[in-house]
């Protein structure tokens, strides 16, 4: 029988901040595992953990307690460098507000994490990613001469730029109006599913939510409910 | 981890392209964050340029500055034993008589003392006296006919062919003189010279036994020879004669130090200028950083290191510092062509202004150093920025003790100061002593900004207006520029202030003892039968005489049976050189006067016929000399050697206008010996003054007199000329710190709109947010200059009780006008570059 591969696995997780002579336990044995190829959602009221626990399974913060494995690497003993060099090989992002470089253009910012991979031809293969997502003209624009949508569309073609294993969405449309917000949405899964890529949403919007393959609810930093849903992308577009 | 080690490798063609990419928003604000060290590299490369200008113009003009190859000197004739030495050297040679003598204007009825220089020859040998008539130099020795300074001439409003009188003998005014080889301006000013043949001097009466002459004898070697060889072969006997030897190489290299010492001292003040503008450059970089921490936190996030990440701020800090210091050196090198004009009364030679590429070179490599320096301060925190703050902004920890880079870079720059301030000054002690100085100077007024801070938030004054408030609590907000400024403003306060008052402090010691009823006036070079009518003469004219003393001029022979021979060729022997050297003046009376006290031993009054000679010496005298009570020293007056004892030690207060003695000898030794004597007197005005001296110099023209008032206005004269300099210099730093207040005015615009189009939204008028931003600045100029003028205050004080021995009294109008200046000056900077903020309309505010 095919067994998927797993590509993220937490175990025990925890996070508790210190400060002030206090401390604030953010994140409690949080326990799951991801398949390769997979879309699920986080969700959760404001304040549950669900950047938190993006955060940490992404490699941009580390852990008080519990285990990330990320590609089979466990992330708690690498060093800064190591970190951001499997976030340049494995891990692609999408932020709630696209966190584009404002001085660098459409083009130049989808060419960033390749540039850092010190990969060739790279030019051409961004403009074919930026074609993809609909910006074919607008490649020499700054940020700040884009639209919303569009800026999230840059954002989207630099996530998979790289050809990354796992893509980490913050509240992908959280700033985009409805309309957009669908279109970013088709733009999302339709290249997800092309690129086989394993997705991860943290997300307040439950319809969102409920086009992924799985929904984990967190409340106050520990996991209420871990559930599969029956996913119908095809229906729905 | 072998898939992905790989990664990370630095792509320097990446990094320089992505710098230039992110600086497109920003390069306007870089350049100006940058700006603030151009100005200290300005002064550094038109000080470094001047200094190697003028060292090749005293290479180049070498000779001239001694006028011969060769010259030997003494203020005692050559006597038999040496004059046929001289007579056998050197292919062509001139004779010089110089001493202070008074000159008698006869048109004008002026009078005043000035350097007779008597010369037989063709002296210079080398380059010329630069005359009006230019031929006046070289035909005056035909007749009895006189060279006249210019600064003379004007003085005394004296015209060519006017008749002047020295000693007993009329000149006529053959020419005007412009400049002496090797004599600078203020040498002029000091001493004004008036050539004349050699020939009349008999004539004048002025050359007579006991007077103070300089006798030099130049000679030129048509023909090249080893001088040094010479030298050498010479030297022993021409020492022993007690005569000096000097030599274009020996001239040079004084003349060279001499500046190099004064050019030194500008670099440094230059350098204080250049570190503070490099911590307005770090404390700019901070807040760019600061604005660029979502990006550097992207970039993290999509995988850069934090190592590339800092390096391509680093790549952007160094091409800007490199682009500051051009600009610095570009305006350094024109402003050297200013410095001449400024500086010719402090250089003996011409200066041929030219471009340094040295000086470029090296202003250039200290600002790209420095820049770079100062901003991996800021710099290293980029590689703690956390790549989370994509998701949500995180606190930085202060890692600050923590990070060793932080500590590697202060180290950095304090061996970069005390490096610098060592290459400046050849001795290390100095350079450590500089380096301090600078860090306490820089921390106490960075402590007194802290102070400023942590008080007014304190004690915030809540009574006062809302306006008023507002501007107060400006200084204490969060991302205020307040110790930056206090330090940038507050340092070169300190500088100007600390300049004003030493000057004060030197003029107010001169005019203090000229004030009251202290002695103003000393007549000297009295022959003993002109003493008494010359106190007659003082009495006449109401004056009082207040001092009237015998002086009789000797050599020392021997310290305990040492001569000076024994001295040279032993150099184990504990007695300095210029022991046998220098001429010794001395008195001899049977009592102290009211400035001296007696430390050790008992004055001999009068000298007993069968024992030892008990001489009394200043105290500090005999400790230069390393001779006590008991050592025998055996004087030569003027040819009778006379074998004494140190009987006594005496301390002098040498701070009053009166004579004073390192060696006083009793009563019954040298009453026969060739003497002159001085008589003190006060005059009480500059007429009667005039008129006084017109009546002793024609009636006596042999005798010499010194007008204090003359000197004060001399020393004025000289102190305002070096103050003008080093303000030139020190005015670097005050530029600086107002070059650091607009652009860190600039860099805090953006938050300054959004905070004024919030009081504009919510009603407040233009000129309500005027006024906040006004007093804003006020108390921000304020209280710089407040603490600047404080710190010159401290140092006036500890310069004038502990260096100039006197009472410290800071002239107050003059420091409430600076300290009005400044704060004024800041206020209209600061509002001049608010414009834009001030007119921000309301609707701004969606924009931001």
């Amino acid at each position: 029988m095919f067994m998927a591969e797993t590509i993220l696995e937490t175990a025990h997780l925890s996070k508790t901040y210190e400060g002030a002579g206090r401390s604030t336990t953010v994140l409690k044995d949080v326990n799951f595992s991801v398949e390769a190829g997979a879309t699920m959602a986080i969700v959760g009221p404001s304040g549950s953990g669900k950047s938190t626990l993006l955060g940490l399974c992404a490699g941009l913060d580390r852990s008080s307690e519990g285990t990330v494995h990320l590609n089979n690497i466990l992330l708690n003993n690498l060093s800064e460098d190591e970190l951001a060099r499997i976030r340049n090989q494995y891990v692609g992002f999408i932020f709630q507000n696209f966190q584009l470089l404002p001085t660098l253009t459409a083009l130049e910012n989808v060419m960033v994490p390749l540039e850092l991979r010190g990969e060739k031809n790279i030019r051409s293969r961004a403009l074919a990613l930026l074609d993809k997502v609909g910006l074919k003209e607008r490649v020499q624009h700054y940020p700040s001469q884009l639209s919303g949508g569009e800026q999230q569309r840059v954002s989207i073609a630099r996530a998979f730029s790289t050809q990354p294993k796992i893509l980490f969405a913050d509240e992908p449309t959280g700033n985009l109006d409805a309309e957009t917000s669908e279109k970013i949405i088709r733009l999302l899964f339709d290249l997800n599913q092309e690129a086989g890529t394993t997705l991860i949403i943290v997300t307040h919007d439950l319809e969102l939510a409920a086009r992924t393959g799985r929904i984990i609810k967190l409340k106050g930093g520990s996991i209420i409910s871990d559930q599969e849903t029956f996913i119908n992308n095809d229906l729905t577009l | 981890m072998s898939q992905y080690s790989n990664k990370g490798r630095l792509n320097f063609a990446w990094l320089f392209r992505m710098a230039w990419h992110d600086s497109r928003r920003s390069r306007s604000r870089l350049l100006l964050f940058i700006s603030s060290i151009i100005l200290g590299i300005a002064a550094l490369v038109a000080i470094y340029s001047l200094r190697y200008t003028v060292q090749g113009d005293i290479d180049k003009q070498a000779k001239e500055l001694l006028g011969a190859d060769l010259v030997i000197e003494a203020n005692i004739p050559a006597g038999d034993a040496l004059q046929p030495l001289l007579d056998s050297i050197g292919d062509q040679k001139a004779t010089e008589q110089s001493f202070a003598s008074m000159v008698y204007f006869l048109r004008t009825g002026g009078t005043r003392l000035v350097q007779i220089r008597a010369v037989e020859g063709n002296y210079p040998f080398y380059g010329s006296i630069r005359t009006n008539p230019v031929n006046a130099a070289k035909t005056y020795q035909a007749a009895q006919q006189a060279l006249v300074d210019k600064t003379l001439m004007l003085q005394y409003q004296a015209k060519l062919g006017d008749s002047i009188k020295i000693g007993e003998l009329t000149f006529t005014i053959a020419g005007e003189i412009d400049k002496v080889p090797g004599k600078t301006g203020f040498s002029a000013a000091v001493a004004p010279g008036i050539f004349i043949p050699l020939r009349y001097l008999a004539a004048t009466g002025l050359s007579q036994r006991g007077s103070r002459i300089n006798y030099s004898y130049y000679f030129k070697y048509d023909n090249p020879v080893d001088i040094n060889a010479l030298v050498e072969k010479i030297e022993p006997r021409i020492e022993d004669a007690g005569f000096d030897i000097d030599t274009v190489e020996a001239a040079k290299n004084n003349t060279g130090n001499s500046f190099e010492d004064f050019t030194s001292f500008m670099n440094l003040v230059s350098f204080i200028a250049l570190l503070l503008g490099c911590i307005g450059v770090a404390s700019a970089i901070h807040i760019y950083i600061r604005e660029k921490l979502n990006s550097i936190a992207v970039l993290r996030c999509l995988g850069a290191t934090g190592k590339q990440a800092f390096l391509i701020y680093l790549i952007q800090v160094s091409l800007l510092g490199l682009l500051g210091s051009i600009a610095g050196a570009i305006a350094g090198t024109a402003i050297q062509f200013l410095l001449p004009a400024v500086l010719e009364d402090f250089l003996p030679v011409d200066i041929t202004m030219q471009i340094s590429w040295k000086a470029i070179a090296q202003g250039i490599f200290v600002g790209l150093l420095i820049s770079v320096l100062f901003s991996l301060l800021p710099l290293s925190s980029i590689r703690n920025i956390a790549p989370l703050n994509t998701l949500r902004i995180t606190e930085t920890k202060n890692r600050f003790l923590r990070d060793p880079l932080q500590w590697l870079v202060y180290l950095l720059i304090l061996a970069f100061v005390l490096g610098f301030s060592w290459l400046q000054m050849n001795n290390w002690m100095q350079a450590v002593v500089f380096t301090i100085g600078v860090l306490a100077a820089f921390g106490i007024l960075a402590g007194m900004a802290w102070l400023i801070m942590w008080v007014t938030r304190k004690y915030f004054p809540e009574s006062w207006s809302y306006l008023w408030r507002q501007g107060f609590a400006n200084l204490f907000r969060p991302h205020n520029q307040t110790v930056i400024l206090v330090v940038a403003i507050g340092l070169g306060t300190t500088f100007i202030c600390l300049l004003f008052f030493v000057q004060h402090l030197l003029t107010n010691k001169v005019a203090l003892s000229s004030s009251e009823n202290q002695p103003n006036m000393v007549i000297f070079d009295i022959q003993p039968e002109q003493k008494e009518p010359i106190a007659a003469i003082t009495r006449k004219f109401n004056l009082p005489v207040i001092q009237e003393v015998p002086i009789v001029t000797m050599r020392i022979e021997e310290i305990n049976g040492i001569t000076a021979t024994m001295a040279r060729q032993d150099s184990t022997l504990d007695l300095p050189r210029w022991a046998f050297e220098g001429e010794v003046r001395s008195t001899y009376r049977d009592s102290l006067t009211d400035t001296e006290t007696l430390l050790e031993g008992k004055l001999q009054t009068v000298a007993p016929s069968d024992t030892d000679v008990r001489i009394s010496m200043e105290d500090g005298y005999a400790k230069r000399l390393h001779v006590g009570i008991g050592d025998t020293i055996v004087f030569n007056v003027q040819g009778a050697l006379v074998s004494t004892v140190v009987g006594s030690l005496r301390k002098v207060d040498w701070n009053r206008v009166q004579t004073n003695f390192r060696v006083i000898f009793p009563k019954g030794v040298l009453e026969s010996a060739p003497k002159f004597h001085v008589l003190i007197t006060r005059v009480p005005s500059k007429e009667s003054s005039a008129s006084f001296q017109r009546a002793v110099v024609s009636a006596y023209p042999t005798v010499s007199m010194i007008d204090l008032g003359l000197i004060l206005s001399v020393v004025d004269d000289i102190l305002s000329k070096i103050a003008f300099v080093i303000r030139f210099i020190g005015g670097f730093s005050i530029a600086t710190g107002l070059v650091v207040l607009i652009a860190s005015i600039l860099i805090s615009k953006y938050q300054r709109i959004q905070e004024t189009v919030l009081l504009r939204t919510l009603g407040a008028s233009r000129r309500q947010v005027l006024t906040i931003t006004a007093l804003e600045y006020f108390f921000l100029g304020a209280l710089a200059a407040i603490t600047g003028i404080l710190l010159a205050l401290a140092g006036g004080w500890a310069l004038a009780v502990f260096s100039f021995k006197t009472v410290f009294a800071p002239p107050v109008l003059p420091t409430l006008l600076i300290f009005l200046s400044i704060s004024a000056l800041t206020v209209m900077i600061g509002l001049f570059n608010s414009r834009s903020i001030l007119n921000a309309p309301p609707k701004t505010a969606d924009i931001i």
